[in-house]
């Protein structure tokens, strides 16, 4: 007998690009924290993320999970030579805006004003798209991730060409790619197994 | 995890051993080792659990093509050749990639100020003649996959139950979904990461 999706209408869903703090549901069933077995918990990492349904829905496939979950350690947060920290959560933020995943741009909009101070800034890029002027360094971060993440992709010589202009070097380009690439896998989970709810 | 498998994201982008690129891989271990891990668990995992071996290649070549990258489709396309159909399902395939194609992203957001940037495409569904020839649980993750590729923002609670109901379970869900994702992934990776290996190449010239 076929299996059956556990959807709720969602009361007042954000409908905009925020920073705000908002939620997020699953549409499928999550394994309960009592089911959790050691290999969950190898796939999970950390075992604070047991405490997020969409961590113990994606648990459900522990090999995966586990090599996704370091990969995205490494790309984000391994920041001791290359891009900083704040260029990656917006290479992450113009992906999300760009594929319409909005809560992921929420959490990674909040952590590239958080690590930049520039919040006004990161909103102008979540009101207004890749059209946002944010300065040269950023226009072309964003501009190179957006072609990365149309499909086909779109990225060519001219946004390395543009990057390597505003100061980036191999390393630094390879981060940019790595974030806008890593949120094209994160943005299709997102949201295609669930949806925001609202901020509490 | 096998010795004997390159590291598929070099072998694709052509990144040669000692290059710029090679050296730029180095210095992050750790994504290039857990880009691989996440290959082999989603192509040669250690029980392949509610999603078959066959299904997993076909719905990733089907993910590459989509992404019109023949290198990619080639290679995870490769091990269905030596089906005893005699081709009928590499053709099938290859039918409903051609039929699939678009430019995403596309579809429509939430209700309020964001539907002015609502951007209209197709929802694809199998033809008849690759439905029959694939089945209904390939059928079903075929325009599943298309949906994740090219709108999914357009994705619903209903395109899950359409999963379902063509007899997917909720893990073997998460495994498809966590397969189309990474395929869209890797497309990038390997794409951006050639482009930034002819730019070098050209600098060095």
């Amino acid at each position: 007998m076929a299996e059956n999706i556990i959807a709720v209408p969602v009361q007042n869903p954000p409908a905009v690009f925020t920073q705000e703090e908002i939620g997020w549901t699953p549409w499928i069933e999550p394994l309960s924290e009592g089911e959790l077995t050691e290999r969950h918990y190898a796939g999970l990492v950390e075992e604070a993320r047991a405490k997020s349904a969409y961590f113990r829905l994606l648990v459900r496939d522990p090999e995966v999970l586990e090599a996704r979950t370091k990969l995205d350690k490494d790309v984000f947060y391994n920041t001791r030579t290359g891009l900083p920290r704040v260029e990656r959560e917006l290479a992450a933020t113009a992906a999300s805006r760009f594929n319409g995943c909005i809560y992921c741009a929420s959490v990674h909009s909040r952590l590239a004003a958080h690590h930049s101070r520039r919040k006004q800034d990161v909103q102008r890029l979540l009101d207004d798209g890749s059209e946002a002027d944010l300065g040269e360094r950023w226009n072309a971060l964003v501009a190179a991730s957006v072609a990365l993440t149309a499909t086909p992709p779109v990225f060519d010589n001219s946004h390395v060409e543009r990057l390597s202009a505003a100061g980036l070097d191999e390393l630094e380009i390879a981060d940019v790619i790595h974030g806008a690439a890593f949120f094209n896998w994160a943005n299709r989970l997102m949201l295609s197994l669930g949806e925001p709810t609202p901020a509490q | 995890m096998s010795i004997s498998t390159p590291d598929i994201i070099d072998l694709l982008a052509g990144v040669k051993p000692g290059s710029v690129l090679d050296r730029v891989r180095a210095q992050r271990p750790q994504t290039r080792e857990q880009s691989q891990k996440s290959y082999l668990a989603l192509f040669q995992p250690s029980a392949s659990g509610d999603a078959s071996l066959e299904e997993r290649h076909v719905v990733a070549s089907f993910v590459a093509g989509l992404h019109r990258y023949s290198d990619a489709f080639e290679f995870y396309a490769a091990p269905l050749e030596d089906q005893t159909d005699e081709g009928r399902l590499l053709e099938t395939l290859k039918a409903e990639i051609g039929a699939a194609q678009a430019v995403g992203p596309y579809g429509h957001h939430p209700g309020g100020p964001l539907t002015a940037e609502d951007k209209p495409g197709s929802t694809y569904r199998v033809s008849d003649a690759g439905r029959e020839a694939l089945g209904p649980r390939l059928a079903a993750a075929l325009e599943h996959a298309h949906l994740l590729v090219f709108h999914p923002r357009d994705a619903n609670p209903r395109a899950l139950q359409a999963l379902f109901d063509a007899g997917w379970t909720t893990t073997g869900v998460v495994t498809l979904s966590q397969l189309i994702s990474f395929v869209a992934f890797q497309v990038r990776v390997i794409a951006g990461l050639a482009v930034l290996a002819s730019a070098t190449k050209r600098a060095v010239a």
